[in-house]
């Protein structure tokens, strides 16, 4: 347990710019992004006096004059611009994990520094289980966070540029969720983590057999075999459908670590798009795991790993 | 007996070449072994199987254990160090030490900062700063900081220059080494591990051609300077070697008697290098 523990920190150490940093960095540009837009609506609302119709121009606050129903209406709204947030962090850190993945048993055996891990006694299992720990929970759950938090300090921005022009949000701050909002993601996590291992399966075996560029593999292999699926139908052998091929293996191989993962398994019609709590239930999310496509996906990825932990010890370089 | 290392009739085929064939050796404790053959002789090979890095045939026995199966165990008891700079180039000095203190159950936290206290690294320096002299000098604090059984060194000193040669040797014998401890090592740098070892193996084309301790050696090899007019007496013991310097001939000779060979002229002990350059002749032709 322990040793799994300091393998994971080793893990974080390595990737911290992955891990930490490009999420900052996202979080900062989506920022930056609506500063700019709120600019340049000042810019082009001061032009066109805006602001100043109707001689409307005074203490308007809207949390005092609104009624309940309104409130919750801001707050929707508050909480969805949250959940944007979160969701183009996490699908940036999406791009992270494939290649923390594709990299994670391979450039260790490219740079050598494998022969000072295996000097340690240390199993292969937890070398491959703390990198897959790695993939699926930390780097998600920093992004999950990371991502909300960029959310709460663009609400922040937006009340600030909205008090300037004599409009009190504060009180209807209030009524979003930030809190409930982050538990919801992070409790959605071991979903996401079960329905994205066959991609980081794939793509752990990919990198821990390639003796060169995983990357090359890990696409062509599931390409081909689209393609000779695609071939062999057109010859006309029965019960085989190229499209079906594309999104029930190949997509799940390569694309499976995308946020949102689940969703293919889990029926949301009759929720209404604004009901961002519907959408993010753990109760109705979690009823994927009655799926049986699920896991079959996580048998296959849990065998991949398996494959991968064989390399790992067996693999000869010479 | 108490080997530390027990190989007995140890082959291993890659494709087209046979890296060990049929070798059987016992490595007792408390020794140091240097392993020593031309490039492609099948030296690291031995080393992977005795550190379970690869498949092979044949018997082997490490502190009692098989590389193979017990290969997490064994690492408890083994430290290697593979060629120069195999440290990860991200990692910071703290953090290689907090790694290790934590995995490894034989480290010692405090020998290993005593140790990088003499050197000039710095806790949060990294790795791709340091040059490669560094990167071994943090590597051997590493390793000597683990109370192992056997320590294996695979050419650890290529490429670093002979300050930091001299000093790698000299910390291995003088705060590492003692009579519970075993260490094998290989290197082309023969000259400079020459007086540190006790045993001596010569390997070439995955066999085993030369396996005596020093003193051993020392009784069997002899050299001979040799005057031109007695060269031809010489010549008919068989020696192994002949060269020319000054007008004189040195002979090489394998297991001749002593006082026969003080008739010839002056007798000396053999350096491990001459002896490695006689026993390996044409082995790239």
């Amino acid at each position: 347990m322990k040793t799994l523990y300091w393998l994971v920190k080793r893990e974080f150490w390595e990737h911290r710019g992955g891990f930490i940093w490009t999420p900052v960095i996202t979080g900062s540009i989506f920022l930056l992004m609506t500063v700019l837009t709120i600019i340049t609506g000042e810019v082009l609302g001061h032009h066109s006096q805006m602001f100043h119709m109707n001689g409307v121009n005074g203490n308007w606050d809207i949390g005092r004059n609104a009624n309940a129903e309104s409130m919750k209406q801001f707050g929707v709204a508050l909480d969805m611009m949250m959940c944007v947030s979160a969701a183009i962090v996490l699908g940036i850190a999406a791009i992270v994990i494939f290649f923390y993945c594709l990299g994670s048993l391979y450039d260790d055996r490219r740079d050598k520094s494998i022969m000072f891990w295996q000097s340690l006694p240390i199993a292969n299992w937890k070398t491959v289980v703390s990198k897959v720990l790695s993939a699926v929970f930390i780097a998600p759950a920093i992004a999950a966070v990371l991502g909300v938090a960029a959310g709460i300090v663009m609400i922040l921005t937006t009340a600030s540029v909205a008090a300037f022009h004599g409009l009190n949000l504060w009180t209807t701050l209030a009524s979003a969720h930030p809190v409930a909002l982050v538990l919801n993601i992070v409790g959605l996590i071991p979903l996401y983590a079960l329905c994205a291992l066959p991609t980081i399966g794939w793509l752990m075996l990919c990198s821990a057999w390639a003796r060169s560029k995983p990357f090359l593999w890990a696409f062509i292999i599931p390409l081909a075999g689209w393609f000779a699926v695609w071939w062999l139908h057109l010859l006309g052998t029965p019960g085989l459908s190229a499209q079906w091929f594309f999104s029930h293996v190949a997509a799940r191989m390569l694309f499976a670590v995308a946020p949102g993962n689940w969703l293919g398994f889990v029926d949301s019609t009759g929720i209404p798009d604004e009901d961002v709590f519907g959408h993010l239930s753990l109760l109705h999310n979690y009823t994927a795991l009655g799926s049986g496509e699920l896991w079959l996906g996580v048998l296959a990825g849990a065998a991949m790993l398996a494959g991968a932990i064989w390399l790992r010890r067996w693999r000869d370089e010479a | 007996m108490n080997a530390v290392v027990n190989a007995n009739g140890l082959s291993k085929r890659y494709k087209n070449t046979l890296a060990l064939d049929n070798v059987s050796f016992q490595i007792p404790s408390g020794r140091i072994v240097g392993l020593i053959g031309p490039n492609g002789a099948g030296k690291t090979t031995a080393l992977k199987a005795i550190l379970g890095l690869t498949d092979f045939q044949g018997h082997l026995n490490v502190l009692g254990m098989d590389p193979r199966t017990e290969r997490d165990r064994l690492m408890e008891e083994v430290c290697f160090i593979a060629d120069v700079a195999v440290l990860p180039r991200w990692i910071r000095v703290h953090e290689a030490i907090d790694f290790v203190a934590n995995v490894h159950p034989r480290f010692n936290r405090a020998k290993c900062e005593a140790f990088l206290a003499r050197t000039k690294l710095t806790s949060g320096q990294r790795v791709r700063q340091m040059s490669k002299g560094m990167i071994v000098q943090l590597h051997l604090a590493l390793v000597m900081a683990i109370d192992a059984k056997l320590l294996v060194l695979d050419e650890p000193t290529l490429g670093l220059d002979i300050l930091y040669r001299k000093q790698f040797y000299q910390n291995l014998l003088e705060d590492y080494f003692d009579e519970n401890k075993t260490i094998i090592v290989t290197t082309h740098q023969v000259e400079e591990i020459e007086h540190i070892l006790t045993d001596l193996m010569f390997i070439r084309d995955g066999k085993i051609v030369l396996n005596t301790d020093m003193e051993a050696m020392g009784e069997r090899f002899a050299e001979v300077l040799v005057n031109a007019d007695m060269a031809a007496t010489a010549r008919q013991l068989k020696p192994l070697d002949e060269r020319q310097v000054f007008g004189k001939s040195i002979f090489l000779f394998d297991g001749v008697d002593q006082t026969q060979l003080q008739a010839l002229g002056e007798i000396r002990r053999p350096s491990v290098s001459d002896l490695f350059v006689a026993t390996m002749k044409g082995t790239y032709a």
